[in-house]
């Protein structure tokens, strides 16, 4: 009897400590708590809503349509084109960036007399936005008095037709992201290499390593962690792209840029078609969540065996 | 026999140096030829070949950029927006990052969850009801509404709570001993320690703000609330075929943000490579 009544009071007062712990800790919590709520978890909720309604042109919701939206998305040849367009996009830009990141990372991180200055400008476009570096290249592909256009003409390569032409359309989209990727690629895989401990770099030197030796036998399997991140993350950028095509072609032409954001972009804020956006965004948001568990269950493990 | 390989290593630095100017070239070619264009005469914009020399140094397109739009304006306000934002996201999270670093409390591992989901929501999955949220509680077209929606941040909080844990327990029990209460705590003494992780944050904040383009294309409609990066746009809508004036606008908006690139590098990069280490 007497025990019992002694667990009883101890787990009561358990329970007070644990709420006294939550009232002191909710204030601080509470600012960002909040803000999510309003700005991420509510909004979700209401997509996957939206998506399943007919909506009036100021996004009321009307009738329930249950999965209409995803059935006919699936079958949309548009949609279709634009998950088509976007991974075409991915593919574009992804091995650009991790091999000309990897090619500037291993020049910056070799020892010279004036390297510093070099590792500011392979890194300076880490500061520049989507929409400067659209309108830089939108100066550069000009047709006829374009700087692109005439250095090709130097080397005997006839015009090309960025903007215009539906095969070159991407091509010249994708150019400035791979552009702009590459000085944040540059900036984490030099992090990288410099977290190399000197040790390794020592020992193969003994044992009679060239620099190509143990550049191939230690830094870039050492860096796999970083590069594996960069991967992720310049994969899950280029399935968001916006700023650059809605800038540059605006989808066009003939819907031969027209990404996934574009495409959403387009169904919601010029055709008024809310719950359709909604289901293209949900669609998205599978796709990247996927990409995103992958990464960070990558990055666990990594942290595990280290 | 060492005369050949001293000859080797130095035709290989001098091949290195060449292979470095080239990609160094290639970087800056994008950003140089919009600085040399910048400043080119009308009667030289047009010309066959296209001039990469800065053969002019016409200020004046620079005049131009800012009479055909208010450049000043968009510039303010994306000030305002990133500046806001960002002394907001050091406000929440601080004090969130100082909650997980510092006080004990059940289900600590499941807001944390919390806080992390946030990171792998993308954006663009409840762009929609919250572009309607704001237009139906009135902010569309506000720097409220350019603002709210960015007012707390998951990566910031996790920056900051890892510097935190860097930063021995005994401090904060002997501040606690000696009366000093959480708030007073975060204030007077764990802040001022943390300048570093709140400057890194702080500058990548501001930048990845002032470098917005969706969210302000759909939350502002008149011209005076234009942040820099949908203003700048408006030029190019204008003045096709005059590049120089475009071109002196596109310069102009980098400024702030090649300012921030030179003197808070450091700051820059450590925020950048922040989350390839796992929080």
């Amino acid at each position: 009897m007497e025990i019992k009544g002694h667990l009883e009071s101890r787990s009561k007062k358990q329970w007070w400590r644990d709420l006294k712990d939550w009232l002191r800790a909710f204030p601080f919590l509470a600012p960002s708590l909040i803000v999510f709520t309003i700005f991420v978890f509510v909004p979700l909720v209401r997509s996957v809503i939206l998506s399943l309604y007919g909506t009036n042109p100021i996004g009321q919701m009307t009738k329930f349509v249950g999965l209409k939206y995803y059935q006919r998305l699936f079958t949309s040849p548009d949609y279709i084109n634009s998950m088509l367009v976007t991974l075409k996009f991915v593919l574009y830009t992804v091995p650009g960036v991790l091999i000309l990141g990897v090619l500037l990372s291993t020049l910056a991180n070799l020892r010279f007399k004036g390297i510093s200055i070099f590792r500011i400008l392979f890194s300076l476009t880490i500061a520049i936005s989507g929409a400067t570096a659209a309108l830089l290249f939108m100066f550069l592909y000009q047709p006829l008095i374009g700087i692109f256009n005439y250095l090709l003409s130097l080397v005997g390569i006839p015009a090309v037709p960025w903007l215009i032409d539906t095969k070159w359309a991407l091509i010249a989209v994708a150019i400035p992201r791979i552009w702009l990727q590459t000085g944040f690629a540059t900036v984490l895989l030099l992090a990288g290499m410099q977290g190399i401990s000197e040790e390794y770099y020592e020992a193969a030197k003994i044992d009679g390593a060239d620099f190509w030796q143990s550049w191939w036998h230690i830094t870039l399997p050492l860096l796999t962690p970083s590069l594996f991140f960069l991967l992720v993350v310049t994969s899950l950028n280029a399935f968001q792209t916006f700023t650059e095509v809605n800038i540059m072609t605006g989808g066009g032409p003939v819907n031969s840029t027209e990404v996934v954001v574009q495409a959403i972009y387009r169904s919601f804020y010029f055709n008024g078609q809310y719950g359709l956006a909604s289901a293209q965004a949900l669609i998205l948001f599978v796709i990247i969540l996927a990409l995103t568990i992958i990464q960070f269950g990558v990055l666990e493990r990594r942290v595990h065996y280290e | 026999m060492i005369k050949s390989t001293r000859f080797l290593k130095v035709t290989g630095k001098i091949l290195l140096y060449f292979l470095l100017i080239i990609c160094a070239g290639v970087m800056v070619f994008p950003l140089y030829t919009g600085v040399v264009t910048s400043l080119l005469g009308p009667e030289n914009i047009a010309s066959y070949p296209p001039k990469l020399f800065p053969v002019d140094l016409r200020w004046q397109n620079y005049v131009d950029a800012a009479r055909q739009a208010p450049l000043m304006r968009f510039i303010l306000n994306s000030f305002i927006q990133s500046g806001g934002v960002m002394i907001l996201q050091l406000f929440t999270a601080s004090l969130a990052a100082f909650a997980f670093a510092f006080l004990p409390f059940k289900g600590k591992n499941f807001v944390f969850l919390i806080f992390l989901s946030t990171m792998m929501i993308p954006w663009e999955s409840t762009i929609i009801p919250n572009y309607l949220f704001i237009q139906k509680i009135g902010w569309d077209d506000t720097y409220m509404g350019l603002i709210a929606p960015f007012m707390a941040t998951a990566f910031g909080t996790f920056l900051l709570r890892q510097f935190f844990m860097s930063i021995p327990k005994d401090l904060y029990d002997a501040a606690k001993i000696d009366g000093c209460g959480n708030f007073r705590f975060l204030i007077t003494i764990l802040l001022p320690l943390a300048r570093p992780a709140l400057g890194t944050l702080a500058v990548y904040s501001f930048l990845q703000t002032y470098n917005q383009y969706l969210w302000p294309l759909l939350i502002t409609n008149s011209t005076n609330m234009r942040t820099v990066q949908i203003g700048i746009t408006m030029l190019q809508v204008f003045e096709r075929e005059q590049w120089q004036v475009v071109l002196a606008g596109v310069v102009t908006i980098m400024i702030p943000t090649l300012i921030l690139f030179i003197f808070a590098n450091r700051q820059l990069i450590r925020g950048l490579t922040a989350g390839a280490i796992k929080g």
